[in-house]
């Protein structure tokens, strides 16, 4: 049952299944991603949520074996499409990982990674490290070391440096794949708060293990569950409801999500 | 309140406590013995020959002025009117390594970056052993190959070279080859190392494979590739048996790559054929060479260490 909200859509999924070899990870997935909305992703592990994540750009294309049927579209356009160019999908909708994974460079060359191998000729480099870096909410902690090693950054330092990154190459769309899960609570609480700052700009899809993260940044909640084949026992992802946040967490309409909120289950 | 017993508590005089050692473990200590003497031991051999190349040396340089040694541009230990300028032996050596790493290093890192960035597990699972098969020729069947093919066919029927029986060229050139997988196999190690995480962080940028490849993997693995590199050149510098066979025995300053030279190692080998009595003269100009040889290899790792030290981005 997928009540599918209605949504000024960015991306949209229709009917997508996500096998790696011959294993089915994510089944029929049809929804919406809100423009300007933080739309977070929940469900019990092995579920798909970060599987269908990574298909959203083509990240899941580095896996071998990893294939994506049915329709993913990027502002209309399909993300799968022959002529379509993976990179500059990956341009437009960047990504920001579990573990933090700054580049061994310093914070200034992490941050004009992006910008330097996609071409994008800044007036000044300075300037846009600078606002990345402001967007992120890191600009007054790293002005003074941009020389130094992303590494003598703390954890929650590091991934406000990889969001950082991720906006200096300006994308459309920032996924996250439970950016909070190696983070104590205090960080964790930053970069929920830059989260709900970034949005005015960028759409954000995260996906979560956290369902107090998922209530209080996210507009819209999809819950997702594994189901079990009948025949060979295998496990697939499958949406089962998808709505706005404070629906699903008050007055959801599968018992399933109704179960997995309440803690009764995953 | 009840009164604890003495169960658990502390140890009575005479009698060994709770915590106290259950057993002498003579295994462990014996393990711990031998592992410090198998590293003691590589010292104790790294000195020994070192000394074993100093004491003939120091004899060599009474006779010899240092200066005269390294500085002059003859070199005839065995004529009447001998003269031990010992340039000709390191401008054949510069010849052969730089030709060597000129083959070695383009094709062993790109054969590095294809096995560890771009080819398919399965392909890799082939090509490293076969790679590494290449290492394990016999030095003496590289040589007769420069010698008879690359010299003789190749160079002088084939292409109509300019060139005598022998050539550093073609020493060089087979060197290199034999040179490759050592520099591709360790650097290949070393980028296959590098976190999966930087690639795809460095994908979710719009990075391509090559830019990923050019500055996140290559800088990030750069020590072992450094290191690989200089073990490449190690192994120029000091081969023997290809240079003594295919780049020629007369002792002179090299001036082009199609001449033929006599380099340090290959002085050394064919010296150590004739019958240079012991404690003459002759005999210890061996170990002045073998010593200089060792002085260079040093200021080779040194020099790479400091390069490591300012360029590397460590993960």
């Amino acid at each position: 049952m997928n009540t599918n909200p209605t949504v000024d859509p960015v991306i949209e999924a229709d009917n997508v299944d996500v096998f790696y070899g011959n294993f089915r990870a994510v089944t029929d997935v049809s929804m919406s991603f809100g423009i300007n909305e933080i739309t977070a992703l929940i469900g019990p592990s092995g579920c798909g949520k970060s599987t269908l994540l990574r298909s959203l750009n083509r990240m899941n294309d580095l896996v071998d074996g990893a294939r994506v049927t049915g329709t993913i579209s990027f502002q209309g356009e399909d993300i799968y499409g022959p002529d379509v160019d993976a990179i500059e999908v990956r341009r437009r909708i960047g990504m920001v990982f579990q573990k933090p994974n700054p580049f061994p460079k310093s914070i200034y060359d992490n941050i004009a990674y992006g910008p330097r191998v996609t071409g994008m000729k800044p007036s000044s480099m300075d300037d846009l490290v600078e606002e990345a870096l402001t967007k992120a909410a890191l600009w007054d902690e790293v002005k003074d070391k941009l020389k130094q090693s992303a590494f003598g950054l703390s954890g929650g330092q590091q991934q406000r440096l990889c969001i950082a990154r991720t906006i200096a190459v300006k994308p459309d769309v920032i996924l996250m794949d439970e950016p909070c899960s190696a983070l104590d609570p205090i960080a964790t609480m930053r970069i929920e708060d830059l989260m709900v700052e970034l949005k005015k700009d960028y759409t954000i899809i995260i996906v979560t293990h956290n369902m107090q993260q998922a209530a209080r940044v996210a507009d819209r909640t999809a819950f997702f569950t594994a189901l079990a084949d009948e025949t060979t026992g295998n496990r697939t992802g499958v949406l089962v409801e998808y709505d706005t946040t404070t629906k699903i967490f008050e007055d959801p309409t599968d018992q399933r999500t109704e179960d997995y909120i309440s803690g009764r289950f995953g | 309140m009840s009164t604890l017993t003495t169960e658990g508590g502390p140890a009575t005089p005479g009698r060994p406590s709770a915590l106290s050692s259950r057993s002498p473990r003579y295994g462990e200590k014996a393990v711990y013995a031998v592992l410090r003497s198998a590293s003691l031991l590589t010292i104790l051999i790294t000195a020994g020959i070192l000394v074993a190349l100093a004491i003939p040396s120091i004899e060599f340089f009474q006779h010899v002025p240092v200066t005269d040694f390294l500085f002059g541009d003859r070199w005839a230990p065995r004529f009447a009117d001998a003269s031990f300028g010992v340039l000709p032996l390191v401008t054949a050596t510069a010849w052969t390594t730089v030709i060597a790493l000129s083959v070695a290093v383009p094709f062993g890192l790109g054969a590095a970056i294809f096995l560890s960035e771009y080819a398919h597990p399965k392909l890799r699972a082939v090509l490293k052993p076969i790679l590494e098969i290449l290492a394990g020729i016999p030095t003496v069947v590289y040589g007769y190959f420069a010698l008879t093919f690359v010299q003789t066919t190749l160079f002088r029927e084939w292409l109509q070279l300019d060139t005598d029986a022998f050539s550093v060229l073609a020493a060089g050139l087979v060197m290199g080859v034999m040179i490759i997988p050592t520099i591709a196999s360790i650097s290949e190690d070393a980028m296959s190392a590098v976190p999966q995480a930087m690639r795809q962080g460095s994908a979710a940028l719009g990075a391509n494979r090559m830019q990923t490849t050019v500055r996140v993997v290559f800088p990030a693995a750069l020590s072992g590739i450094i290191a690989a590199v200089v073990l490449g050149i190690s192994r120029a510098v000091g081969e023997t048996m290809i240079v003594a066979i295919a780049a020629g025995q007369q002792a002179r300053i090299v001036e082009g790559a199609l001449e033929q030279g006599q380099t340090m190692t290959g002085f050394i080998a064919n010296a150590a054929l004739g019958d240079s009595r012991v404690g003459s003269l002759e005999y210890d100009t061996l170990f002045a060479v073998g010593l200089l040889l060792f002085l260079l290899t040093l200021l080779i790792n040194w020099i790479s260490i400091a390069v490591v030290r300012r360029f590397r981005e460590a993960y």
